[in-house]
């Protein structure tokens, strides 16, 4: 069989400063087939498909499509060239309907009118034929993850795309959702596309594509056949090195440390983001809660963040009683916090490593006096905790925001660790975070469940949630489940929890 | 084009980037020294000696320097906190007000009790206006820029309305001015012979509380972190609202101070020509100095010079002294730039 | 009561009602265009005092009055693409950028005023526009004279609410402004230029800014003067939010607040003696405030508005 090559990328390196994102990348697609790009987060396959989009100018290298060179940073000639992409983080306005958002910029901008009609039926007839079914008129942000991800598919082939590039696009489905997308795109190898699929699940990976590359540190690594390789060595090739896991050991839990007790929280137009959340953490215990992004994980972070009050229900903290969440009163009663949204929330980028670190505690005696700051003491401080926490970073006076992802979780979980809470909440605590970083947030997570403090681990991460939680709790559409016994679960049972599905899996003791 | 953020920014550099947007902004303004048909150095060189080529002329230009400070100090105090107040011309004729009902014989008091208390009140009343919008915005999401710039209309038109009748001295021969400020509560002269008041001092003093206040207080590190990520502020446990207030109330008061010492310093009556725009000019002496509180000072002289100094070229020169306010005017913009090229390099591919 | 309400069928009151909403059609819409592109320009009150100042001097040259409207639009434009390239390429606050062009446009504006004509007290007049009547609509008694013998500009005004709310919702280059300034990352995926579309907004809403400070010359007065715009442009922005965005809803807030204003004034004029006139002339503003109070929990603010976009930035 012979292959006719649609697209290849010839030796594209990129700088971000003294980071090397790509180093000298060599990649070929052929048509009718599928390419996995395999690597963790920040191993290049973003800046990667950046470069080919336009979005970013490779310091070297070119890009081909279909024998024609790109002119680098310009993504309406890559559109032109029949390159689609469908981004991790959706591109589309929520307050724009679906038809406008798709037809931008396929007109020319200076016409007298749209062709609003011609464009309702080519994208009827992209719907039926490919089975992507969503109303046109509907706005954005009524839709659902599935059916967003649906326009930006459709947004492409209505731009008449032969090669699609879908960065993690599993990342918000659900299983079910999953499995139509496959459906989809199996349809569009089927009419000669070329699909690029970004990915860091090997599973999702070894089930779709016909090759795999793997990048590294900006390199490809590996590139095989994909009936040619197996899952063992594609991590291996991932990940580089062996980096040890850390275990759990088995624990009696103690007592009750915190309780949700029908916990409802009301969004606009009176959606239940929670419903009735009920939800114990005690003493010595990792609770995992396990979900879809988007289905109530945000506010129940919030809630024990002490960003949002519960609308219905109650928050009982031993020792305290029912309390009403503040950040200050969680702070007070030692609830150590690290939070998903690490730059927009855990940390202020502006502000220095020493204040960063004091930025709950800078009220305490210890730091301040008559209303002046104790600098000398916060400085130590912070230089005891960088020590500590092996914080990589030019000194306690840098600016945060010149901290690596990595660092900066260091950053997040000296603070809270160094108080010694006695309930941590942890949303998505590895997220976008290396292997060895990974592994640093585990076991700092263990000990402080060793030590007696209760976990709330809220991920999307099934291994990770797997490896470490004494129970787990399925969230769906602010519904909170009965707890789970980690042992006795399969990750097909969870996937069914995840998409509503009841299913007789064992309840935890 | 492209703009990359620097890996390091030196001192050298961050200083000398406001001094260079400076100068390029006179470079650019000289074009219309030129249209005017007058000779560029000449114009310049009667600029500066207008402003400082004698000690009376230094007097005047500290003097007007004295008021800037405290304007351009409320702008950067609230601008730390990205609290936009536009109405620092408001809230100095709310505290010379203030000084008014106060001052024109209500107290008689020793000057050592009158003139605090006289600043005092100005403060309040000038913290107390802002605090209006200030409120609407915390509690009512009402964005602040337009209700504190709409506020200096009001508030003007509430002068207008006291000098023209209740507040009307009858022995003002028929102008729209107050009563005179009683002897007690005058600023003493720091100069003979010159109209330097007492107030640059208390200006001086201000700058340094205030940069005390940001660089080491408890308060100021609130300020800076609402300013700098309000989420994450709030996230941490700082009082977000209670620190807008407080901003606001010290913003507010500054400005109002600086109505007070434009009153019982210099003119020491009430008039509608109490302030040409120094609310506004506190605005960029703020943005010069990049929002620090000891650069205000640096940056309200340089403001004093061209202002005063284009007052006496204009009268030697066929150049408009509005050339003062397109000078500083160009100048903020300069700055703007000469801050992000000190931040960032650009690349042009 | 009932004669109090009298004013309600004079036809001055419904004249003059469109004859000051007019500046504040033209602005509104300006910083409209500009905020659904997602840059706020705080120019505007410098810009209306540029348009104005440029309109009146074209005239006082010798021009011709639409001249002197194309003039104020070509100056009003220049002053956007300077706010562009500062707010939008260089990605600079927005906030300070406009104020800076405000005090930039105005005190230029002044200089250039006194630097053609040094040595007049007061100021000198042209001839200002002449009414158009619709031919017969005008004949209709009372109606006829109050909504259909208008300036040339408040013709041109409601001409532009039409132009700019067909544009910003039929056509592909609205889809594009109202794109940008929801999602500008989104916009660039699809090929469009987001610095591009963002800085053409800003000119073109700038250039209509312009266009409503020459009314104030070329229609309304005769004459320029120092201060004349007295806070119209900040009352846009007001009223901007006021309108949720949408032109029609402009077109509506800037007659509401015109005839309000124009309503002050008959009652200032009928009970003079009770309240000083200060008071009314507080008005206009006192209501913009009230206007943001009232509109300010539900205003839905275009997604992007404030956020400077840069291109390959992580």
């Amino acid at each position: 069989m012979s292959r006719t090559i649609v697209m290849s990328l010839n030796k594209i390196s990129k700088h971000f400063g003294p980071l090397l994102a790509n180093n000298a990348i060599d990649l070929e697609l052929a048509e009718g087939e599928v390419l996995a790009l395999l690597g963790e987060n920040g191993a290049g396959q973003t800046t990667l498909m950046n470069i080919l989009f336009g979005h970013y100018v490779a310091d070297e290298g070119s890009v081909t499509v279909f024998d024609q060179e790109l002119p680098p940073g310009k993504p309406r000639a890559a559109i032109e060239a029949g390159v689609g992409m469908v981004h991790q983080h959706f591109t589309l306005a929520d307050n724009l309907t679906v038809l406008e958002n798709i037809i931008l910029g396929t007109e020319p901008l200076w016409g007298v009118t749209q062709h609003m009609r011609a464009a309702l039926a080519k994208l009827d007839r992209l719907s039926q034929e490919f089975g992507l079914t969503v109303d046109p008129k509907a706005q954005v942000k009524d839709l659902s993850v599935g059916e967003m991800q649906r326009v930006e598919i459709l947004k492409a082939l209505y731009r008449n795309a032969r090669i699609l590039i879908m960065d993690e696009p599993t990342a918000v489905l659900t299983p079910p959702e999953v499995e139509s997308l496959f459906a989809t795109l199996r349809q569009l190898l089927k009419r000669g596309l070329a699909v690029v699929f970004i990915s860091h699940k090997l599973a999702e990976v070894m089930a779709i594509s016909d090759r795999v590359a793997v990048l590294r540190n900006g390199k490809v690594v590996l590139q095989a056949e994909t009936t040619q390789t197996s899952r063992e060595a594609l991590a291996e090739a991932m990940v580089g090195r062996e980096i040890p896991e850390p275990k759990r050991t088995p624990q009696e839990a103690g007592e009750i440390l915190l309780s949700l007790d029908q916990v409802t929280v009301f969004g606009t137009q009176h959606k239940r983001l929670l419903d009735q959340a009920n939800l114990t953490l005690r003493a010595g215990e990792i609770v995992g809660i396990a979900g879809v992004s988007g289905h109530g994980q945000a506010q129940l972070a919030d809630l024990l963040s002490g960003l949002q009050k519960p609308d219905e229900g109650r928050l009982t903290l031993r020792g305290a009683g029912e309390i009403i969440p503040k950040p200050s009163t969680m702070i007070r009663y030692g609830i150590g916090r690290i939070v998903e949204d690490r730059i927009g929330l855990g940390l202020i980028g502006d502000m220095t490593i020493t204040e960063n670190l004091a930025s709950e505690s800078y009220r305490d005696k210890k730091f301040s006096n008559f209303g002046f700051l104790r600098f000398n003491v916060l400085k130590e401080h912070a230089r005891q905790l960088i020590e500590d926490f092996d914080v990589r970073c030019p000194g306690v006076a840098a600016q945060v925001r010149k901290l690596s992802g990595g660092n900066m979780q260091k950053l997040i979980l000296a603070r809270v660790l160094s108080k010694k809470p006695i309930v941590i909440l942890a949303h998505q605590p590895t997220w976008g975070l290396d292997v060895g970083a990974t592994a640093y947030v585990h076991s700092q997570l263990l000990e402080a469940r060793q030590r007696g403090a209760g976990v709330l681990l809220i991920s999307e991460d099934l291994d990770e949630l797997l490896q470490l939680c004494d129970r787990i709790q399925v969230i769906y559409h602010g519904r909170l489940s009965e707890s789970l016994d980690p042992e006795n679960i399969s990750l097909q049972e969870l996937g069914l929890l995840m998409s509503g599905h009841q299913t007789t899996a064992p309840k935890a003791a | 084009m492209r703009l990359e953020p620097r890996d390091h920014v030196s001192l050298a550099m961050a200083i000398a980037g406001p001094i260079l947007a400076v100068l390029a902004a006179m470079a650019i303004c000289s074009l219309l020294i030129l249209w005017s048909g007058s000779s560029i150095t000449e114009a310049y060189v009667l600029l500066f000696k207008g402003a400082l080529g004698s000690r009376f002329a230094i007097s005047e230009t500290l003097t007007r320097t004295t008021v800037l400070i405290l304007t351009g100090l409320a702008a950067a105090v609230a601008f730390r906190a990205k609290l936009w107040n536009i109405g620092g011309e408001g809230q100095l004729y709310m505290g010379a007000c203030a000084a008014t009902m106060l001052g024109t014989g209500f107290l008689e008091w020793s000057p050592y009790l009158l003139v605090p208390t006289l600043f005092l009140a100005g403060a309040l009343a000038g913290g107390l206006l802002l605090l209006v919008p200030t409120l609407l915005k915390t509690h009512l999401k009402v964005d602040e820029v337009v209700t504190t710039l709409l506020l200096n209309f009001i508030i003007l038109l509430l002068v207008n309305y006291l000098v023209f009748g209740p507040w009307k001295d009858p022995m003002a021969m028929g102008w729209p001015q107050a009563a005179p400020i009683i002897d007690q509560g005058l600023l003493p002269i720091l100069l003979a012979k010159t109209r330097l008041h007492a107030g640059f001092l208390v200006a001086l003093a201000s700058a340094f509380g205030i940069w005390v206040l940001m660089r080491f207080t408890v308060w100021g590190y609130e300020i800076r972190a609402v300013g700098a990520n309000p989420e994450a502020a709030r996230f941490a446990g700082v009082p977000v609202n209670r620190t807008i207030i407080r901003t606001a109330l010290i913003s507010g008061g500054l400005a109002g101070m600086a109505g007070v010492c434009e009153l019982i310093g210099l003119k020491g009556y009430l008039t509608l020509d109490l302030s040409p725009g120094f609310g506004y000019t506190g605005i960029v002496v703020a943005m010069l100095a990049g929002l620090h509180p000891l650069g205000v000072i640096l940056s309200a002289f340089f403001v004093a010079v061209v202002f005063n100094g284009a007052d006496s070229m204009s009268r030697a020169l066929s150049v408009s002294n509005y050339i003062a306010e397109v000078i500083t005017a160009v100048s903020l913009l300069t700055v703007l730039v000469s801050m992000l090229l000190t931040r960032y390099r650009i690349r042009w591919k | 009561m009932g004669d109090f309400f009298d004013f309600l069928f004079v036809a001055g009151f419904w004249a003059a009602t469109l004859r000051m909403a007019t500046p504040l059609i033209f602005g509104t819409l300006g910083e409209l265009v500009c905020e659904r592109s997602g840059v706020l320009n705080l120019g505007i009150e410098g810009i209306m005092t540029a348009g104005s100042m440029a309109g009146w001097m074209w005239v006082y040259q010798g021009g011709d009055l639409w001249g002197g409207v194309l003039f104020a639009a070509f100056v009003g434009g220049m002053f956007g693409l300077l706010h562009s390239l500062f707010s939008v390429y260089l990605g600079l606050s927005q906030h300070v950028t406009g104020l800076g062009i405000t005090m930039l446009a105005s005190s230029l504006s002044y200089f250039v005023f006194r630097m053609m004509l040094p040595n007049v007290t007061t100021p000198p007049k042209i001839v200002p526009f002449e009414s158009w009547s619709l031919p017969f609509f005008s004949e209709i008694p009372v109606l006829g004279e109050a909504l259909f013998v208008l300036s040339p500009l408040t013709w041109l005004a409601l001409l532009i609410v039409v132009v700019v709310g067909y544009g910003l919702f039929y056509t592909p280059l609205g889809l594009a402004v109202r794109m940008v300034g929801e999602n500008p990352m989104a916009a660039e995926a699809q090929g469009i230029n987001v610095h591009r579309v963002r800085s053409g907004a800003v000119i073109f809403g700038s250039a209509l800014m312009a266009v409503g400070g020459s009314f104030l010359t070329l229609s309304a007065f005769d004459a320029f003067y120092i201060g004349m715009t007295n806070g119209r442009g900040w009352i846009c922005i007001a009223l901007v939010v006021f309108a949720s965005w949408k032109p029609g809803k402009a077109l509506l807030g800037a007659l509401f607040f015109a005839a309000f204003d124009a309503m002050q004034m008959r009652v200032q004029q009928q009970a003079s003696a009770a309240i000083p006139y200060q008071f009314y002339l507080m008005a206009p503003y006192v209501m913009s405030i009230v206007a943001l109070i009232i509109m300010s929990r539900r205003a839905a603010y275009p997604k992007a508005l404030l956020v400077p976009f840069r291109r390959g930035e992580r």
